[in-house]
């Protein structure tokens, strides 16, 4: 009883930041843009969360976090959108350098036994009766803020792409620029738009998992979290409500491996950490339906893809 | 007199990529409070500072580059955007090591030979959950093979920790291969091994193959445009993608194997610091031609073993060097497009044919 309520709240916790993530992201390739760049983004948003965090406390330290994430993402919409570059090769190039800045700047700051450093974090929010309710009370209704955050950008994000007229841009320019355009869009506004609003989540994302979880910063922290978005994004269907299922299937493959250890289940730690991968390439493969990738992702606006 | 020029025009984008990202590290290093000149001296001793260093530091570490930099650049030109040379390169490394482990050295070099193929095709295989995936299911290759580097990292933490730990089952580690079927050294004295004429051999294998043999033609065609390959071509499109694809696996699954019969003599978790990736920039460098990307693993190649000496002796963190490689990648990319305006430019005033580098650095990926 217990150990599953424990199980859930470690679910949410670990995929709170992974939401965050998913859901900029799905923005970002509803308007035709996949940023593999995202694992930059969210480590960048680390280190931005932790620094400022010992200036101007955790709230808004993720603030800070969120716009070096939308900053890292600005120099990915440069090239990938206005200098029409391969986006998969550009967001390859954006995850190198934030790992390799992210690295370089911690020991810059901090010095080589920058480990002892600790950020203040967030202390959970309780909402009041409903955190008293048994086995989800404190997983869904105990937690630091931007675990509400995160759940509060579905329903609003899918407000936004489905009931806006910006929303419509974005949807128009991922499915065919060309016609968007005619329409009177501007598609790479409209992506580049998409392609900040992604780095600006993906930020926040990595300032929720200093500032809420781990409490300090430790050199490729984000673990492939920016990876497993992008492949939520792919199982979510790219709907913000599918996002949200995927990211806490995500969050209970993860959580498994301590709910095992509890119940003293001997198996590598090495499988739990493959397995939510191995699950969702079985998952791509298999959850095929009506909903399929935006027509234009990938495309490069302006060159031989669209012209 | 045509053809100064073109190989200067060839060059010049490559070197302007270089340099601004040594203007960057300059800086970065600057900003940081680090010492620029024993910085950039302490990397320049790490790569050409002598024979030894050159032959066992940056020649050693271009070789891997250079295979994995091949698999991108097969990959690329048949128009897959394999991101997964870093997961293959473990596949191959860990099977490898796994047949090494097993045979008898009594073998020799035919046990050497064995390991590499067996590499290979393990690289080929892992590659080709890629590919099935794509053809079959219609999954994105980069989500499935960036999925696959990281499963492929975590199974070699098992292996390492389980069937293939060395024998006092205290290190994360294989045991070490018996010296009978490790690699030949290729001068005594440094850590030159065998393995570099093979990437070389490779690399001028898949240039001809791709410039002189029909297959080679398939495979370009199918990568600058799939539709007009299939239709006016007659090409078997997906069935070309699909060997592209696994081709490009095999060749990093070889690069692993060499690395562990030739370098490590054991597999270990951290084998590859991120060869797969910095391959992506090797391969964009010598702008997907095979020939090139020796010159290019050379300088990535340099780059890392610089890399190592800086931190050791000047105490900048190798991180450094990442950003630098992220800015080569980025400035290509930017250069391109710079190049296209270029190229139309000089179209104006010397009236020769545009500049066709677009389609030809980045092929297009094949949308549905």
């Amino acid at each position: 009883m217990s150990a599953l309520a424990d199980f859930l709240d470690a679910s949410v916790r670990s995929a709170t930041p992974l939401l965050l993530a998913a859901i900029g992201e799905t923005v970002s390739e509803r308007s035709g843009v996949i940023n593999v760049g995202l694992e930059g983004t969210i480590i960048v948003g680390c280190l931005a969360g932790l620094a400022a965090a010992t200036i101007v406390g955790p709230t808004a330290a993720l603030a800070a976090a969120g716009i070096a994430g939308l900053l890292l993402a600005l120099i990915f919409a440069i090239i990938a959108i206005w200098l029409g570059a391969e986006q998969i090769i550009a967001g390859t190039a954006i995850t190198m350098m934030g790992l390799g800045l992210t690295g370089t700047l911690y020991r810059v700051l901090y010095g080589d036994a920058g480990a002892a450093l600790s950020a203040p974090t967030m202390a959970p929010i309780g909402v009041p009766l409903l955190q008293d309710l048994p086995l989800i009370g404190g997983a869904f209704f105990r937690q630091p803020l931007p675990t509400y955050l995160a759940i509060a950008l579905v329903p609003a994000v899918w407000w936004w792409l489905n009931r806006t007229h910006s929303g419509l841009a974005i949807r128009a320019t991922g499915e065919n620029p060309a016609a968007a355009r005619a329409s009177g869009i501007s598609p790479r506004r409209v992506q580049t738009a998409g392609a900040l609003f992604g780095g600006l989540c993906g930020g926040l994302a990595g300032g929720t998992l200093v500032l809420a979880q781990v409490g300090t910063f430790a050199e490729g922290m984000s673990a492939g979290r920016g990876f497993i978005a992008i492949a939520i994004v792919a199982l979510g269907r790219w709907s913000p409500v599918g996002a949200a299922i995927a990211a806490l299937f995500f969050g209970m493959a993860s959580a498994l491996q301590f709910l095992f250890q509890s119940l003293e289940l001997k198996l590598p730690y090495q499988v739990f950490l493959a397995l939510p991968y191995a699950l969702t390439l079985l998952a791509l493969a298999f959850a095929r339906g009506r909903y399929r990738a935006p027509a234009a992702l990938g495309a490069r606006i302006g060159t031989a893809d669209i012209t | 007199m045509a053809r100064l020029p073109r190989v200067i025009r060839a060059l010049f984008e490559p070197m302007l990529a270089i340099t601004l990202s040594l203007i960057v590290l300059t800086a970065l290093l600057a900003v940081s409070g680090y010492s620029v000149s024993a910085a950039l001296t302490a990397l320049w001793h790490g790569a050409f500072g002598s024979w030894s260093v050159i032959a066992s530091g940056t020649l050693v570490r271009a070789t891997p580059l250079l295979f994995a930099g091949l698999a991108v650049t097969v990959a690329f030109r048949a128009g897959i955007l394999n991101i997964g040379a870093e997961g293959q390169l473990l596949a191959g490394a860990a099977a490898a090591t796994a047949v090494s482990v097993t045979i008898s050295p009594t073998l020799g070099i035919a046990g050497v030979a064995l390991a590499l193929v067996v590499g290979g095709a393990a690289g080929g295989m892992w590659a080709g959950i890629a590919a099935v995936l794509r053809q079959r299911f219609g999954v994105l290759e980069v989500i499935s093979t960036i999925m696959l580097n990281v499963i492929m990292l975590h199974l070699t933490g098992l292996l390492v920790r389980g069937p293939l730990q060395e024998g006092t089952g205290t290190f994360p580690q294989s045991a070490l291969i018996d010296p009978a079927l490790r690699l030949p050294r290729i001068f005594p004295g440094t850590r030159l091994h065998v393995g570099v004429a093979l990437a070389v051999l490779s690399a001028l294998g898949l240039a001809w193959v791709l410039r002189h043999t029909a297959q080679g033609f398939r495979l370009r065609m199918t990568g600058a445009n799939p539709r007009a390959a299939a239709s006016a071509g007659g090409i078997g499109v997906a069935r070309v993608a699909m060997s592209a694809f696994i081709a490009s696996g095999a060749i990093a699954g070889l690069g692993g194997a060499v690395e562990v019969t030739g370098v490590t003599f054991a597999l270990y978790e951290n084998l590859s610091p991120g060869y797969g990736y910095t391959a992506i920039a090797v391969a964009l460098l010598a702008r997907l031609n095979p020939m090139a990307a020796i010159g290019s693993a050379v300088v990535f190649g340099a780059l890392e073993a610089g890399a190592a000496a800086m931190q050791r002796e000047a105490e900048v963190p190798a991180g450094m060097v990442g950003v630098a490689e992220a800015c080569v990648i980025l400035v290509l990319l930017a250069s391109e497009w710079i190049g296209a305006r270029a190229g139309r430019w000089s179209t104006l005033f010397r009236g020769g044919p545009p500049s066709k580098h677009v389609s030809e650095l980045s092929p297009t990926s094949d949308q549905p």
